[in-house]
């Protein structure tokens, strides 16, 4: 019985990467391809709930790889912050693929954009239930190379510009984490996160600590794009194709604040006050910078691109309170945020298609030619900037309070302010593209893209409004995830624990005890 | 030994930062080139040297005895090693296809995505 549950914890990663092993082995056919993206990604969000059910239920739950006792061998482990990110991720990303369905031609689809994207989510899951900092890296490495992939799909010239920035300085940061990593495990020769906890915390008061906890900080920083590492976002982000830009809004910035949170609750628990303090200014920098940025742009994907690097300064604002009300608030801002960035890329696309280019001062009234996609561009931006009732309220107002009650009155301002920055400039979007009246002379407007692509788009503004109205199960999830972080016991504990040994039935296994 | 290979691992992350900060694209390459070396260096040194003693335990042991060389950082090098090839060869490729496509390996002339903004953004009172 233990024995199935624990693959429950593998399921999310290995489905995408059968699906992409199936995608290739049909490369000269898109369209089977194509069913096949979709039916991995519909069992990955499957077995993502099938796993955050068991853990909701019984609590933290870990796969040993090989049956390797811990901490020998790789674990992987979810609690509920993994779990449900999970979840939310396989869930956007499908509705993302519906949106690449409808928006990439079947040449793009030649070109591999399924099994790229496939492994892509493959690397998002194996990053959020991984337990082992090493393992961490690599999933780090399958993302990035992935998204490369994705990234110069169509080899436009300014996508291949995007790319090399992209390419040297996420590599760069990639290769930081690396060398965190390595001094981490010379002073405490374990990888293991689980065994990391307690093993660092023993460390004699002379060990480098805050040294190798600002090296983490800097590297797992610039893969969230954190000011001031956080330029390769903004070169980058709206030059490739809009289903592209929408799952690396989405996701990948996420699984650097994933991944802060965890080595910064699970390793550095107590230690590590330098790194703290620096992470409060960073994260305020962030959002004003960020939202500043947004404000000083003429090209929509780009002015959205800015709103991506102020969220993440709000989320990891959280994390640097630390108490459990703020790590509520910054689990709910992740997943809001996951939503709400994949909606306003995908209406970036759209307005894209719609107006004929994504200037902001050459699109005008496109309210009267696509309504929908009006509409659902301001619930976006709306939840995006914060506005009640929608999704992106409620994690502001928890961040708010726990700034408040933790006397944090830098982040408590720099979430306010960077809220108002972004109302600001929502409106001056919506005013500009949808809303003023299109010129006499101005040129026919396209379509913007018929139902699949509304569809897709619907559905993720139906998801930010109702988390908006129906808040609770989401911050009941994040309360719990949040408090989990904060008393890591059970999860250490499923960890070390593993499940019970294969040993009896796998003979060829080392019977080596922890 | 250790001393040694640290003050070598130094050196290599001096070079590789020098190379890094530099505009050039080939340079930049084999900046990132000369980092991953040091880091896998560094993996290597953070696992204690121990020389002429093979990682292997003994036949009815549990346990390896003291002193046995450290099996654990090869393996985390060589799947660095696997992993940073590939993206350098990516890397190569990127470059070379960016360099067709934007004829320059200078990075301060790679501005097709950022272009310099002529004007500045529209303000809602324009509308």
């Amino acid at each position: 019985m233990s024995d199935t549950t624990a693959w429950l914890v593998v399921w999310p990663v290995a489905v995408p990467l059968i699906g992409a092993a199936l995608a290739i082995a049909l490369w000269t056919r898109p369209q089977a391809q194509s069913a096949i993206g979709m039916i991995a990604i519909a069992l990955q969000f499957v077995s993502g709930l099938a796993l955050l059910a068991h853990v909701w239920a019984n609590g933290p739950v870990a796969m040993a790889m090989g049956g390797w006792p811990a901490p020998f061998g790789i674990a992987f482990a979810a609690d509920t912050l993994g779990a449900g990110l999970t979840v939310v991720a396989s869930a956007v990303a499908m509705g993302i693929l519906v949106y690449g369905l409808g928006d990439t031609d079947v040449e793009h689809r030649r070109a591999g954009v399924i099994p790229l994207l496939l492994a892509l989510m493959m690397g998002v899951a194996g990053a959020f239930l991984t337990a082992d900092v090493f393992n961490l890296y690599v999933w780090f490495e399958v993302t990035l190379i992935s998204s490369f992939g994705l990234m110069v799909l169509g080899g436009r010239r300014e996508q291949l510009d995007g790319a090399v920035k992209y390419a040297f300085l996420n590599l760069l940061a990639t290769t930081l984490l690396l060398i965190a990593i390595a001094l981490l495990y010379g002073m405490t020769g374990t990888l293991s996160m689980a065994d990391l906890s307690g093993k660092v915390a023993a460390l004699p008061a002379d060990a480098p600590i805050e040294t190798v906890a600002l090296l983490f900080l800097v590297a797992l920083g610039m893969k969230a794009a954190l000011f001031p590492l956080h330029f390769w976002l903004p070169a980058a982000y709206h030059t490739p194709l809009p289903t592209v830009s929408a799952i690396f809004a989405a996701l990948l910035t996420k699984i650097g604040v994933y991944s802060l949170m965890r080595v910064f609750m699970i390793v550095f628990p107590d230690t590590a006050d330098i790194a703290r303090e620096a992470m409060i200014w960073t994260a305020v920098a962030t959002m004003i910078v960020g939202a500043l940025g947004a404000l000083a742009e003429t090209d929509i994907r780009r002015v959205i691109s800015f709103t991506v690097v102020s969220g993440v300064g709000v989320m990891i604002g959280g994390l640097a309170i630390g108490t459990e009300l703020a790590l509520l608030g910054t689990t709910f801002y992740v997943i809001h945020s996951i939503v709400v960035s994949a909606a306003l890329f995908m209406a970036a696309g759209m307005v894209a298609r719609a107006g004929g280019g994504t200037r902001i001062a050459d699109l005008a009234g496109l309210y009267k030619g696509a309504p929908f996609l009006a509409v659902a561009f301001l619930i976006s931006g709306l939840s995006l900037a914060g506005v009640p009732p929608l999704a992106g309220f409620w994690p502001k107002v928890y961040l708010v309070q726990a700034g408040l009650a933790a006397g944090e009155y830098a982040i408590v301002a720099g979430v306010l302010v960077s809220g108002f920055l972004t109302l600001m400039l929502m409106g001056r979007v919506f005013a500009i593209v949808f809303w003023r009246a299109a010129p006499e002379d101005a040129p026919q407007t396209g379509s913007d893209g018929g139902m699949v692509l509304k569809g897709a788009l619907g559905a993720m503004a139906a998801l930010t409004f109702l988390i908006g109205i129906y808040s609770a199960p989401v911050a009941e999830l994040s309360g719990r995830a949040a408090a989990e972080l904060l008393a890591p016991d059970a999860y250490i504990e499923a960890v070390l624990a593993g499940p019970p040994q294969t040993a009896a039935t796998t003979p060829g296994t080392p019977e080596v005890q922890p | 030994m250790e001393t040694i290979l640290a003050v070598l691992v130094g050196l290599l992350f001096a070079i590789s930062v020098y190379l890094l900060l530099s505009g050039s694209l080939i340079r930049l390459i084999l900046g990132v080139f000369v980092l991953g070396n040091a880091t896998h260096l560094l993996i290597f040194v953070s696992g204690r040297l121990t020389r002429e003693s093979p990682p292997l335990i003994e036949s009815g042991l549990k346990v390896a005895e003291a002193g046995i060389a450290n099996p654990l950082p090869q393996a985390l090098i060589l799947t660095a090693i696997v992993i940073s090839f590939s993206l350098f060869a990516f890397l190569l490729v990127l470059s070379y296809r960016a360099y067709q496509s934007l004829d320059t390996i200078d990075t301060d002339d790679m501005r097709v995505a950022e272009p310099h903004a002529e004007t500045l953004p529209m303000r809602g009172r324009d509308v």
